[in-house]
């Protein structure tokens, strides 16, 4: 499966959520795809996109919030899954795509490449629902029930290492910053206007 | 063990003026009241860390879906955060209101603390965050007040270091 494939499945479904993306690959075929200003592209502090989400969840009970996540920035931040199992918010879901390789920066192999389950790793930490999702379908399929559940779920596809031509987005970091924190504004009103 | 019980509910009732609503931590010893206090309130999330880089990325996240959050870590703690306090933090422009106890410095009988100690002061200052002492119980209040006022008007990282003479009953 390549990333690009499985963000244009899901897309349907990120488009109106709150999401938060790592740096590199992800960030880049996400935006190619369509920029919402309620997406966030972490373009450093690796392995802090779910910490990020973790927050925004917490803070933002009422929302949906999708963690876009890859196999090198998760292996950085390890001890993000033990806490995200610990308060388990029913509102986020934590999607890995483990590509077995740093690609951005060379392609080395990361750990998963010999042998490191990452989902093995959540479920060990105590996640409450970890998937393993390796086609278009199981992997859309993951994300709908994930996001009309109630669970913190993980899910953790396979994908092949191919990544973009350019990293290139235009859209400078304060302006993805501030676009989004006035997106969140609007959907926390919006919220509140239906209640 | 002689952590001022006192001091520790200045604090929190300060960070609570602060309308505080979620608070990262990783337990330390001069810490543990002030853990135990965000524990038992019901209107306080606390979130118990692995590592104190988490809390940046926890307080990034509240802050931008527009909750004032504050972290709790030993210096130690932050010398580990310094990554994201400045890849995430100065990089996005992100408030941190960072409470971090002033572990290895005068009075210290804990040798493993006092590298830490020494590298504090020098670090937090070749960093350009914004640093209140915090060492008598009279200034708690305003001084917490006004290190988030900062945080949150300059959109940068300001530090209150916890003083022994503040924490330590001897």
């Amino acid at each position: 499966m390549l990333r690009f494939d499985a963000l244009q499945a899901i897309y349907p479904e990120l488009e109106h959520r709150i999401v938060v993306t790592i740096m590199g690959a992800v960030a880049a075929e996400l935006y190619t795809i369509g920029h919402r200003p309620n997406f966030f592209y972490l373009e450093h502090a690796m392995g802090l996109a779910s910490s990020m989400g973790l927050g925004i969840a917490l803070s933002m009970p009422q929302h949906k919030v999708i963690v876009l996540d890859g196999d090198g920035s998760l292996l950085m931040n390890l001890g993000t899954l033990s806490t995200m199992a610990r308060y388990k918010p029913g509102n986020l879901v934590h999607i890995v795509f483990d590509n077995e390789s740093l690609l951005s920066v060379g392609g080395f192999p990361t750990a998963t490449a010999t042998g490191t389950d990452l989902a093995g790793i959540a479920r060990a930490s105590g996640a409450p629902s970890v998937m393993e999702a390796d086609t278009l379908e199981s992997l859309t399929r993951g994300v709908r029930e994930a996001l009309v559940g109630d669970t913190l779920t993980t899910i953790v596809s396979k994908v092949e290492a191919i990544g973009p031509k350019t990293f290139h987005m235009d859209l400078p970091l304060l302006e993805n910053r501030f676009q989004f924190k006035r997106a969140l504004e609007a959907m926390k009103q919006q919220n509140t206007e239906h209640l | 063990m002689p952590v001022s019980i006192t001091s520790s509910r200045l604090i929190y009732d300060a960070l609570k003026a602060c309308d505080i609503k979620i608070m990262s931590a990783l337990p330390e010893t001069w810490l543990v009241h002030l853990i135990r206090m965000a524990d038992e309130d019901p209107d306080m999330t606390l979130v118990r860390l692995a590592k104190e880089e988490e809390g940046i990325g926890i307080s990034a996240g509240a802050h931008l879906a527009g909750v004032n959050s504050a972290l709790l870590m030993q210096n130690h703690g932050f010398l580990a955060a310094i990554n994201p306090i400045v890849s995430l933090a100065f990089l996005y422009n992100i408030p941190l209101l960072m409470l971090i106890s002033y572990r290895g410095h005068f009075g210290e009988k804990d040798p493993w603390q006092t590298q830490g100690g020494a590298m504090t002061e020098p670090i937090l200052h070749a960093m350009n965050i914004p640093t209140w002492h915090l060492n008598s119980a009279a200034d708690i209040q305003r001084r917490i007040k006004d290190a988030q006022t900062l945080a949150l008007a300059s959109l940068h990282p300001v530090a209150a270091l916890l003083h022994r003479e503040l924490m330590w009953e001897d």
